[in-house]
């Protein structure tokens, strides 16, 4: 039982690992029938998991509404939401002219919609806190912010024609200098935290400790 | 005057009927008697007369056909294919325009799967197939061999694995049609080895070697300097005021399934933290957006408590599943940082456009925030929002570092080693580039 606990786990993970490394290298069928393979069964384990993810939603606001926590109606509101919407998509079904399709376009999309919406007034509430020259950095991220917003609206192109251009080299020279070291970087991670967990050196990730 | 006026115009008309008669005809090459050039040069002299209608045959269109042609099997792919080379044909141009004909027998019948003109379709462009080319022979000076890589039958048909395949080259310039004298053939075979790959390989396995020897060495010697990262140190201190206040910590896995290596890395993440929080006596909250995330962030969060010697603490019902939708998922979290005003907030893992709504939520709630990330685009709002911000790799390093452990702490050593390795290459890859040698840049090149 402790093999199964500590020892297969990552047994499998160096075994899948490797597998999975050297198939990258295999260009004939049986490598990608390998690999079609493990994303089925992928997408058949996720199938299940959304079972366990609807019963710890449905868990956790049940517990809520039951101990009567501060807030406890938004749980009721989503625990009806969630039955009506399994009732109305089972007889119904989901397509559009359905209840549950009209609940979808008119209700699900509109508030999606709005939640993103606010992200423009997050965004300036960011700029305003950022662009506070308090030190050299945020005194260099304020004058190139300026620049960049200035190049990248009409006005900007109005006042001169090279602000535009500006804007362009600021982003296409500095900014995507630093954007491909931040790049290079998190590769070579990838690959030092992959070699960690094929060969077991990190194990955190399956819980039970090292 | 008159006279002269008299001579002068005889002079002239003379002189034209002359010009006429055969000063203005092509001039005739010397022939055998009897090879029909007599008759060519009486005809000519016809039409210039201009007594008689004009009879001669067209001009003969000279189209260049190349002088070898090769079939073979593809190289690098799952035995579906066939490619065709041939050197550029002399004096071709782009005016001329080749086209492949595939057949089941050497008799056809034949199917057109390629035409293209003879300035596109080159060797070198296809370097995924031909990667020994490409990184050591190409020519710097113009193109010299077209290759065309033959995938399929006519519309959309596979070529067979192990089935004999014939292929015919035509070429047209001006509406003549020349054909190469023979018909290839060839038999797609699979490949069991990806040679387009090959520089990856060796680096990968360079590097992994590199990282198993300085994780080897931490075994050995325990004591490796590791650069201090701010927003790690900054963990306890964290957990601590979260516990000094009464509040709970907030914890987020990201955005992402288990399949992205940013998500695992915020899972180790979480392991570490849970051990803390146990230890501290404090409450974590995780909302997940992945039920297979959820699953497995329960179970590291049962094991971290149960390492910190208090099982009896962990409640299953604070790592719970919210929604997989992206902006119903920052509704609810910004909910729960509204209602539950935690102390802190980690923000790990890969995050979309909802990083500033959640982070500018945490920020308004005078929460603590620590964020990690490998999203490019989404660094600048954490950095903007957070209190500390690890930055891509520092994401990955962050459980070795939290850890603390000498053989985890190796790994951070040969990654750094690499990156060092990789900035050597950049420098030197850019002064030869500078100076007109693109050999390393292509030898780095990913074809594949």
């Amino acid at each position: 039982m402790q093999f199964f606990r500590k020892q297969f786990p990552i047994l499998l993970a160096f075994v899948m690992g490797m597998m999975m490394f050297i198939r990258e290298f295999i260009p004939a069928k049986i490598a990608i029938n390998l690999y079609e393979g493990f994303t089925n069964w992928a997408i058949v384990i996720v199938g299940f998991s959304a079972l366990f993810a609807i019963l710890s939603l449905l868990h956790h606001h049940v517990n809520k509404i039951r101990r009567k926590v501060p807030g406890h109606g938004y749980s009721i509101v989503t625990i009806v939401a969630f039955v009506q919407m399994l009732i109305l998509g089972l007889i119904f079904s989901v397509r559009p002219g359905t209840p549950v399709g009209w609940e979808y376009w008119w209700l699900f999309v509109p508030m999606q919609a709005t939640m993103f919406a606010t992200l423009a007034f997050f965004i300036a509430s960011a700029a305003f806190r950022a662009f506070r020259a308090r030190t050299w950095e945020a005194l260099a991220l304020l004058v190139a912010g300026l620049f960049v917003m200035i190049g990248r609206v009409p006005i900007g192109e109005f006042i001169s024609p090279y602000l535009s251009d500006f804007a362009g080299w600021i982003m296409n020279n500095p900014n995507m200098a630093g954007l491909r070291g931040v790049a290079l970087g998190v590769a070579l991670a990838q690959i030092a935290i992959s070699v960690r967990i094929i060969f077991g050196i990190e194990r955190t990730y399956m819980g039970g400790g090292d | 005057m008159k006279n002269n006026l008299s001579q002068a115009a005889i002079f002239l008309l003379l002189l034209f009927t002359l010009s006429l008669a055969g000063f203005a005809q092509e001039p005739v090459e010397p022939s055998a008697p009897g090879d029909g050039s007599e008759i060519e040069a009486l005809q000519g002299a016809d039409i210039v007369i201009g007594l008689e209608p004009a009879v001669s045959e067209p001009p003969a269109v000279n189209v260049p056909l190349p002088e070898s042609a090769t079939l073979d099997d593809l190289a690098n792919d799952n035995g579906t294919g066939v490619v065709l080379q041939f050197p550029a044909s002399p004096g071709e141009t782009a005016e001329l325009t080749y086209t492949v004909l595939i057949g089941e027998s050497a008799g056809g019948p034949w199917t057109p799967v390629a035409e293209f003109t003879a300035d596109t379709t080159w060797k070198e462009d296809e370097g995924h197939f031909f990667p020994a080319f490409y990184w050591f022979e190409k020519g710097r000076d113009g193109k010299t061999i077209h290759a065309v890589p033959i995938r399929n039958l006519g519309e959309n048909v596979p070529l067979e694995t192990g089935k004999q395949y014939f292929v015919k080259l035509q070429s047209a310039l001006g509406g003549t049609t020349a054909e190469y004298p023979e018909v290839l053939s060839a038999t797609p075979r699979e490949n069991w080895f990806d040679t387009s790959k090959t520089n990856m390989l060796i680096l990968a396995v360079l590097f992994g070697a590199t990282v198993l020897y300085f994780i080897a060495r931490a075994r050995r010697d325990p004591n490796l300097f590791i650069r201090k990262i701010n927003g790690l140190d900054a963990v306890d201190e964290a957990i601590g005021r979260a516990t000094e206040m009464g509040k709970p910590i907030l914890y987020l896995n990201g955005m992402s399934t288990l399949a992205d290596l940013s998500t695992l890395a915020a899972l180790n993440i979480l392991g570490r933290v849970a051990r803390r929080v146990a230890n501290y006596e404090s409450t974590l909250v995780v909302p997940c957006r992945d039920p297979i995330v959820l699953t497995v962030a329960q179970e590291i969060v049962k094991a971290g408590y149960a390492d910190a010697g208090r099982p009896d603490a962990y409640n299953e019902d604070n790592i719970f599943f919210l929604t997989e939708d992206q902006f119903s998922y920052a509704a609810a979290v910004c909910g729960i940082m509204m209602r539950d005003k935690p102390a802190a907030n980690f923000f790990m893992g890969y995050y979309y456009a909802e990083s500033l709504i959640l982070a500018e939520t945490g920020a308004n709630t005078g929460a603590i925030q620590i964020a990690g990330t490998d999203a490019a685009t989404q660094i600048a709002f954490f950095v903007t929002t957070c209190d500390y911000t690890l930055i891509g790799e520092e994401l990955y390093a962050a459980s070795a570092y939290l850890s603390r452990e000498p053989l985890v702490l190796g790994s951070l050593k040969g990654q750094d080693m690499a990156k060092l390795f990789m900035m050597i290459v950049i420098v030197i890859g850019t002064l030869l580039v500078t100076f007109g040698m693109h050999f390393i840049k292509d030898l780095f090149k990913a074809l594949g």
